[in-house]
Formats: structure tokens, C-alpha cells, sequence
């Protein structure tokens, strides 16, 4: 499940799993791209309301399994549904580094720092030290 | 064995030099991410408001936007950044080929439409500087776990164990030598009471040898003693 390893320089694209508005702007500032070449299909993911949890998680399970993605945007609220999705993934990938998995904020809910895992990690360690 | 022991203590030195300098780069990066990430929060309120003005310029544009999309532009570079024999992941992000939305928005709304490229634009390049950020704490903190364990072990088990090895080397070296020790003394004993005998012996025979004066030498031969044997 993990993505490959890495070599220097390679080139890597950057995929949104994100709402419909989200989506659109990234897709707009370029980000976008349907790998006609490759096949693979399309590297952003559009959750709406209706999407089923089972369908998110399949969308961010092929996402991951990818290995000509590096960053995945992930909106937060979409993040805590497939919460144990992530963690399992950031567990894994001490391996393998690859895919980055960054959490953003949505237009309708703000930004909750305690959910994101890598946020609380690093205030564990401030705290600490 | 010595050497074994000056061994370990180079490798656990050096492992924590690693452990320290790995420590310095991974608080550095640490506030880092912090700061980041509230920017980035600002900067993703701002792009989603430029997306609801030019949606409100323009209409909606979501589902062209979907359904236009070709080959991607933005992509990220992967590079490895060494520090202190550690490869970390850095990303850096780069224009590849025409913007293909160059002709959206030329009907209405384009000045919003292209203020929210430009926005989008920005907060993806903070992005990716938020993901190398990241993964690179991610694998720090791997590396950084390792290293401690390792610098531990040294320190708790093969340092300990080699040097009990030593000492009871020398232990058993040191009752071997006073093993030898005390074999030689009685050796010596032994001999000092074997000439002390044989000087008795003789005097005796003197004074013997005197008092019956005509069968001295004849007795002599026959008293003799055997001579000790000569070991080469």
C-alpha cells in the first residue's frame, strides 16, 4: 500500500481530496491532471455530501497507492471521517516517506489544530522540550 | 578484546553526536511547522474567498473546471537533502507547461478569475513547503528514535558485556600467574629440602668414612647413591 521509495529529482504531482469548491480552485491554479498518458485516472478526488464513507475511502486508498503523488491535501473534515485511514498511512510511512498527507481547512468549518496529527505531535514535543 | 571494548565506545560516541545534531535539526524544523500552518490557514481563507467572488463574477464554474482537466502543471520535484547521514525529502514545486485555464474566464468575471489563480497559486507553494516540512519531521523523528535506541544499547549492553568479558580475563590471567607462582616456590622448597638432605647424607658418610678408615673408598663405590638423572 505504501508508495515507492523515492529517487533524487523525480517528479511527483500534488492530488486533492477535497469538496467541490475545493477542488475546483487547486484544479484552477494547475494542479490537476488526468494522466491520459498513464491511465491511472485522475489525481483529486471530489467528496460531496453524498458521497459515501466506503467511496472516500476507496478515493484516498487509490490516491495513496500511487506512487507518482508525493502531497495529498486532504480538506480536515473529510480527514476526521477516514481518521484512522490517515493514521495508519502516517504509521506506514516511516518506510516509505511518500505520500505527504497535509491536512486543510474548508470553507465552512475552521481549522482545528487538536485533530490534525502531525500538529498534536509536534505540540507533544514542544510541550516536552 | 580491547579493541572490541575502544571499538564500542567510538561507535556509542559517535552515535550520539549523530542522535545530538539530528536532535538541533528536528527543533528547528519543529517551530517551523507551527508557523507554517497558521499561515496557511489565512492563506487557504483568503483563496476560498476569491473562489466565492468569482464564482459570484462569474457563475458557477465548478463542473467546466472538472471536467477540463488535462495534464497538470504545478508538479512537485523531489530532492534528498543529507543531514548527518540522514535523507530527508524535499519538494520543490515547479511550473510544467502552459496554464491550460489561460482562456477561462474571458467571458465574465476574469480579473476575479485570476485573482484566484493567483491566490490558489500561493497557497499551494506554501503547501508544498508545508509538505516537505513534514515529512521531513516524520522521518526525523524515525531516524532520531532509531538512533536513541541504538545509543542506548551500546550504552546499556555491549559496553558492560565487553567489559566483564575483560575483567574476568585478567582475573583468570592473574590466578594463572599465582598459580605458576606457587608451583615455582614449592618447586624451590622441594629442592632446597633435596640438598639439605644430601649435604646431611654426606657429612654423615664423612664422619663415617673416617671412624672405618681401610674400606673407604671400596664402601664409598657401594654406598654411592645412584646420581640423579639428567633431563635435557
Amino acid at each position: 500500500m505504501p508508495a515507492s521509495k523515492y529517487k533524487n529529482g523525480e517528479q511527483r504531482m500534488i492530488g486533492v481530496i477535497g469538496d467541490e469548491d475545493t477542488c475546483t480552485g487547486f484544479l484552477l491554479a494547475g494542479v490537476g491532471d488526468k494522466n491520459p498518458k498513464k491511465g491511472l485516472g485522475p489525481n483529486f478526488f471530489v467528496v460531496e455530501k453524498m458521497t459515501k464513507q466506503a467511496d472516500i475511502e476507496e478515493g484516498f486508498r487509490s490516491l495513496v497507492s500511487r506512487d507518482d503523488i508525493a502531497v495529498i491535501l486532504i480538506c480536515q473534515h473529510i480527514a476526521n471521517d477516514i481518521r484512522y485511514l490517515i493514521d495508519e498511512q502516517t504509521a506506514i510511512a516511516s518506510k516509505s516517506a511518500l505520500p505527504c498527507i497535509l491536512e486543510i481547512p474548508s470553507k465552512q468549518i475552521a481549522y482545528d489544530g487538536s485533530k490534525d496529527p502531525v500538529l498534536s505531535k509536534l505540540r507533544q514535543f514542544l510541550g516536552e522540550k | 578484546m580491547k579493541g572490541r571494548l575502544k571499538g564500542a565506545q567510538k561507535g556509542h560516541s559517535l552515535l550520539k553526536k549523530k542522535a545530538d545534531a539530528l536532535q538541533l535539526k528536528f527543533r528547528s524544523i519543529l517551530k517551523k511547522i507551527i508557523d507554517t500552518k497558521q499561515t496557511m490557514g489565512e492563506i487557504m481563507k483568503e483563496a476560498s474567498f476569491s473562489l466565492a467572488e468569482a464564482k459570484f463574477a462569474t457563475g458557477d464554474f465548478n463542473h467546466a473546471v472538472l471536467q477540463n482537466v488535462n495534464k497538470a502543471q504545478i508538479k512537485v520535484k523531489t530532492r534528498k537533502d543529507n543531514v548527518a547521514g540522514v535523507n530527508l525529502p524535499i519538494f520543490e514545486s515547479y511550473q510544467d507547461g502552459a496554464d491550460s485555464y489561460e482562456l477561462a474566464g474571458l467571458a465574465k468575471g476574469g480579473q476575479q478569475l485570476k485573482k484566484l489563480k493567483v491566490n490558489f497559486g500561493n497557497a499551494i507553494n506554501l503547501l508544498v513547503e508545508l509538505a516537505s516540512l513534514q515529512t521531513s519531521f516524520v522521518t526525523l523523528d524515525e531516524v532520531i528514535k532509531i538512533t536513541n535506541r541504538r545509543v542506548n544499547a551500546i550504552e546499556h549492553v555491549i559496553i558492560p558485556k565487553i567489559e566483564r568479558t575483560l575483567a574476568y580475563i585478567i582475573s583468570e590471567l592473574d590466578e594463572l600467574e599465582r598459580e605458576e607462582f606457587y608451583r615455582l616456590k614449592k618447586v624451590q622448597d622441594k629442592k632446597k629440602k633435596i640438598a639439605k638432605e644430601k649435604a646431611a647424607l654426606h657429612a654423615e658418610r664423612k664422619a663415617r668414612g673416617l671412624d672405618q678408615g681401610d674400606g673407604g673408598p671400596g664402601e664409598s663405590i657401594f654406598d654411592e647413591e645412584h646420581d640423579e638423572d639428567l633431563l635435557f
